[in-house]
């Protein structure tokens, strides 16, 4: 045996609210993130990643304040991302109790950052998202939701990060975020077969074998979804029988 | 009132565990110090750490080392992660960094290959190879989170094992202190259980 898939939702937070809906019947405000952090945390998921989609300076404080209250009452790691630019952000957040910080567009703007953030904090705090969009004969990372093409590629791209101290690479598929059609499996093998650093398969995820194909086929440490368990189509413990089913070691 | 104090020099994840420790907690006063007379006043301490060994060694100033070894010497202590690694005799991260020696082992880099990644991140079992206080309530191989790059890969002190590639130690035991290479405050329902024994255990 060895260390465990892991399955993560993922809470997009907009001003200390929960967006793109959630569903759960039998929770009292399904749009405040500690309710829903604790409702996943009871259903047995290894970590929670918060991202905060507005991030604007005017609602940082409002995002340290969810960080501390899902931090002082759930104990499973907790990884937040949205515009983290400095390491002075960095250091609030993890003193609000986030475990984990993913960086994007700052670490693509400057490469440096992710060295000295990870010098600063030790790397396995640091999770580099990398957003990619399929080429002719690769993937590129692109920024700001897809709209802006960086000309990096994917896998030299991730290589580097690693080199620069990167512990985790959160790799999510520009072309299969929101559609329901599973990972880019192919994305997620190379990456992952190229770094030797964990990386978490996202965007796509549209049913459970969607989850056992990242793990198998893509060779993911962790999977992560955002719709499937918000709207109570599957739930977490549902998402890890059907793992363990499929022969993948997970923890119950 | 048993006071707990959680130990700080800059570089633990010190919210994370007094929090957990708050949770559990019936009657104990807790508290995060690097204050000597605080420390001296502490009925049992926690250890904490995170990051590099030797930015971790270096942030433990040399009179708040010597303060906290003397209080090691008999005060109940419960060790986490590189608080952890950091009692041995020496790790080779950052270019070799000497240790407290105070349990016996050293720390050795994790070989990763493509079923092994570095860093060991996540959940994973932990295997008694003794008794312990601390370990009271939570079956055998009970999963727990990790998030390291280096481990001890042997000790007399051993009292849990865990596969990741390898077999490592993951928890050591020795008189009043008890070190764990996981983190029970990122561990949920056994996690919490540990610090629970934690602040039961009298010696």
């Amino acid at each position: 045996m060895s260390v465990a898939k892991r399955i993560i939702p993922c809470l997009d937070v907009d001003q200390g609210r929960v967006v793109k809906g959630v569903n759960f019947l039998d929770i009292r405000d399904a749009g405040d993130p500690i309710e829903v952090a604790k409702r996943y945390d009871h259903e047995g998921a290894d970590e929670i990643t918060m991202l905060d989609i507005t991030a604007s300076h005017e609602t940082r404080e409002t995002t340290y304040k969810t960080v501390e209250s899902i931090a002082s009452q759930v104990f499973i790691p907790l990884t937040v991302g949205g515009g983290v630019r400095k390491l002075d952000d960095i250091k609030k957040l993890l003193r609000s109790g986030a475990d984990k910080v993913s960086i994007n567009t700052s670490a693509v703007e400057n490469p440096d950052f992710i060295k000295e953030a990870a010098d600063k904090f030790g790397s396995q705090c640091i999770v580099v998202a990398v957003d990619a969009k399929a080429t002719s004969n690769s993937w590129e990372v692109v920024t700001y939701g897809g709209r802006n093409r960086t000309g990096l590629d994917a896998l030299e791209w991730t290589q580097q990060v690693t080199e620069f101290g990167a512990g985790e690479i959160l790799l999510t598929s520009m072309d299969r975020d929101g559609t329901k059609e599973g990972f880019d499996n192919k994305l997620v093998s190379r990456v992952s077969s190229g770094i030797s650093i964990p990386v978490i398969a996202s965007g796509g995820v549209g049913n459970l074998d969607h989850l056992v194909d990242g793990i198998k086929i893509g060779g993911a440490e962790a999977v992560l979804a955002a719709s499937i368990f918000h709207y109570s189509e599957y739930s977490i413990r549902e998402a890890k029988e059907a793992m363990r089913d499929a022969g993948i070691n997970v923890r119950f | 009132m048993t006071r707990v104090v959680v130990i700080d020099y800059g570089m633990g994840n010190l919210h994370s565990v007094s929090k957990a420790l708050e949770a559990v907690s019936t009657s104990e006063e807790i508290v995060i110090s690097s204050d000597h007379k605080i420390i001296k006043s502490a009925d049992k301490i926690v250890l904490p750490g995170v990051g590099g060994i030797k930015d971790c060694m270096e942030a433990f100033s040399l009179d708040l080392k010597e303060r906290v070894i003397e209080e090691l010497e008999n005060k109940p202590t419960l060790a986490i992660c590189v608080g952890m690694q950091m009692l041995l005799k020496f790790s080779e991260e950052n270019g070799g960094v000497e240790g407290l020696n105070i349990l016996n082992g050293s720390i050795t880099k994790i070989n990763s290959s493509h079923d092994v990644k570095v860093p060991h991140m996540g959940w994973n079992k932990v295997k008694r190879l003794g008794d312990h206080f601390l370990l009271r309530d939570i079956p055998d191989e009970s999963s727990f989170y990790f998030v390291h790059s280096y481990c001890c890969l042997k000790s007399e002190d051993a009292i849990t094992e865990t596969t990741h590639g390898n077999k490592f130690i993951s928890a050591l035991a020795k008189d009043n202190i008890f070190a764990v290479q996981f983190h029970p405050e990122k561990s949920q329902n056994s996690g919490l259980q540990l610090y629970k024994n934690f602040l039961d255990w009298s010696i």
